[in-house]
């Protein structure tokens, strides 16, 4: 599908789901926290989708605005279609469903999320540090981490 | 809803002494992270009965440089320069993949030429990775004489590229905008007698290894991952295609100037251990046809795009761009806020997406069979660290 009609049909699954209203170089959309899981499995199950495999999970921090974009790409080999699919969460208490029962490896994308920036993901059956170790204090990617070993310090 | 957060040792602690049969005793090992067949730092923590792995959770960070975080402080021009410390054996398609995405991002347009040598760049690396891969696989596996076969052909053409790039690991060759330096007025040569030396060996690595029947018994049905698995789980790059889904960027979404060249994409039929070795295989050998095809006509022109600025500025939104590298899809995410910098950057690496099938491949096996299955898997810690 091309990138507006995708968008379209995607919004049409509910109304936790609208077009994001900034600039992506490809089909996005924003999703609310609460809706995520049950429309990343519709987005796989139903034909027209068929958004088989979950490519990447990022996350931005929107330090200004309070918010953390979490964006999951999605990609489907049947029709060749690419997705970005955000939610935003507060920054002063980031939590989010897990979709790891409908991907598998969301996981261990979700880990690395929760590590570098502090994400909760609810419902998540193994939420640990990924790269750091269990005692680490703060998160690092977040724009205003610091710490004394830091040669860059935020402004 | 509350999240807990836990920790490695609790979720040992949590899952050992629970058996409490007088024959058997479930216990846990760590594989790692000094271990010579994960080549690197990765490290395993088994849960094990007997021989058999019960559980693998592979526990990561021993290498973690945080390029991401180093890259928010950077212009796109020297984010380039720490992408070939991450997959070290696909460091020009690192390099390719991050000027692929700002190039876009930025709207540049680069020229035949510059796409043709590129691509010729990215073959012959894929050649020499995979050369590397075959060697270890065979020294893991516990033959001593692929190694040396292996490193001896890396070697020929790392000296060919030595020539034009001046690096044999780290090699910085592609930037936004065009590359480095034009090739060596050697280098069409030099592959030319490359391709005349490594055809040949090719078979030899036929007749040392795919055909050994010890080869055979220790790859075939091990490992296997389902195509259903492969796609859950993340897979990309010849692991996926091991698995029977034919899906190859170069093929399903062309870069660079494959859309002219006639190649297939091999693909394998159940998903075990052997699947996976015979794509790597058979992409020498169309590596190989690809670069045949491109070395005659490299068409003329610059090697980098006139009166372009260091500090590239990429307008404010959400960018990804993505292109196979020798183990899968590497994605590069830039998320641009208008300044010369990236305001997040973020790589989707193939192994770290890789590497969470092996705990599904091996659940159930014996631990020998691990270390063919992870060796088929063709690991790199530092693209999983990043």
């Amino acid at each position: 599908m091309e990138r507006e009609a995708l968008q379209a049909a995607v919004c049409q699954l509910g109304s936790a789901v609208r077009v994001l209203d900034e600039n992506a170089d490809r089909a996005a959309v924003v999703v609310e926290a609460a809706a995520l899981p049950e429309i990343i499995r519709q987005l796989r199950d139903q034909p027209e989708f068929a958004f088989a495999q979950l490519l990447d999970h990022v996350a931005v921090d929107w330090v200004d605005r309070g918010q953390f974009e979490l964006v999951y790409h999605l990609y489907s080999f049947k029709h060749k279609h690419f997705l970005f699919l955000s939610v935003f969460v507060p920054r002063d208490d980031p939590r989010v469903p897990t979709v790891c029962r409908i991907h598998p490896v969301a996981e261990w994308q979700e880990r690395e999320v929760y590590d570098l920036f502090g994400v909760l993901y609810e419902d998540h059956p193994d939420l640990r540090r990924l790269f750091l170790e269990d005692d680490w204090e703060g998160f690092p990617l977040r724009k205003d981490y610091q710490d004394d070993f830091m040669l860059d310090r935020p402004k | 809803m509350t999240v807990e957060v836990s920790s490695l040792r609790e979720l040992v602690e949590h899952a050992s002494g629970t058996d409490q049969s007088p024959d058997t005793q479930e216990y846990f090992v760590n594989m790692g992270p000094q271990h010579p067949s994960t080549h690197g730092v990765l490290r395993l923590v088994l849960k094990l009965d007997g021989e058999k792995v019960l559980r693998c959770i592979p526990v990561l960070g021993y290498i973690h440089r945080s390029i991401e975080k180093i890259s928010e402080h950077m212009n796109y021009m020297n984010c380039v320069h720490l992408t070939d410390r991450m997959d070290y054996l696909s460091s020009i398609m690192n390099n390719w993949a991050v000027a692929k995405a700002v190039e876009e991002a930025a709207g540049i347009e680069v020229n035949e030429r510059i796409q043709s040598i590129r691509t010729i760049f990215a073959e012959l690396e894929r050649i020499q990775s995979h050369q590397l891969w075959w060697g270890v696989l065979g020294m893991d596996l516990g033959a001593f004489t692929p190694f040396l076969y292996g490193i001896r052909d890396r070697e020929v053409l790392n000296d060919v590229m030595e020539e034009t790039i001046g690096a044999r690991l780290t090699m910085n060759f592609i930037l936004p905008g065009g590359l480095m330096n034009d090739i060596h007025p050697n280098f069409v040569n030099r592959v030319k007698e490359f391709i005349a030396y490594f055809r040949p060996k090719l078979d030899e690595y036929d007749d040392l290894l795919t055909n050994n029947v010890i080869i055979q018994e220790r790859l075939r049905n091990v490992g296997v991952l389902s195509a259903k698995k492969a796609v859950q789980y993340g897979a990309t790059g010849p692991v996926l295609r091991g698995s029977g889904v034919a899906f190859d960027l170069r093929k399903d979404h062309p870069y660079g100037v494959y859309d002219q060249v006639d190649f297939d994409v091999p693909v394998g039929t159940i998903g075990d251990s052997w699947d996976r070795y015979w794509v790597r295989i058979e992409e020498m050998r169309q590596s190989l046809k690809i670069v045949e095809q491109l070395l005659d006509n490299i068409p003329p022109g610059d090697y980098l795009v006139k009166k372009l600025n260091s500090k590239i500025k990429i307008p404010e939104g959400r960018y990804y761009s993505q292109l196979e590298t020798a183990r899968g899809i590497l994605g590069v995410f830039i998320t641009s806020d208008k300044q010369e910098n990236p305001y997040r950057l973020h790589y989707r690496s193939p192994n770290f997406n890789n590497l969470w099938c092996l705990e599904p491949m091996i659940k159930g096996d014996y631990i020998a069979s691990l270390i063919g299955a992870m060796s088929s898997l063709d690991l790199v810690i530092p693209d999983i660290d990043r």
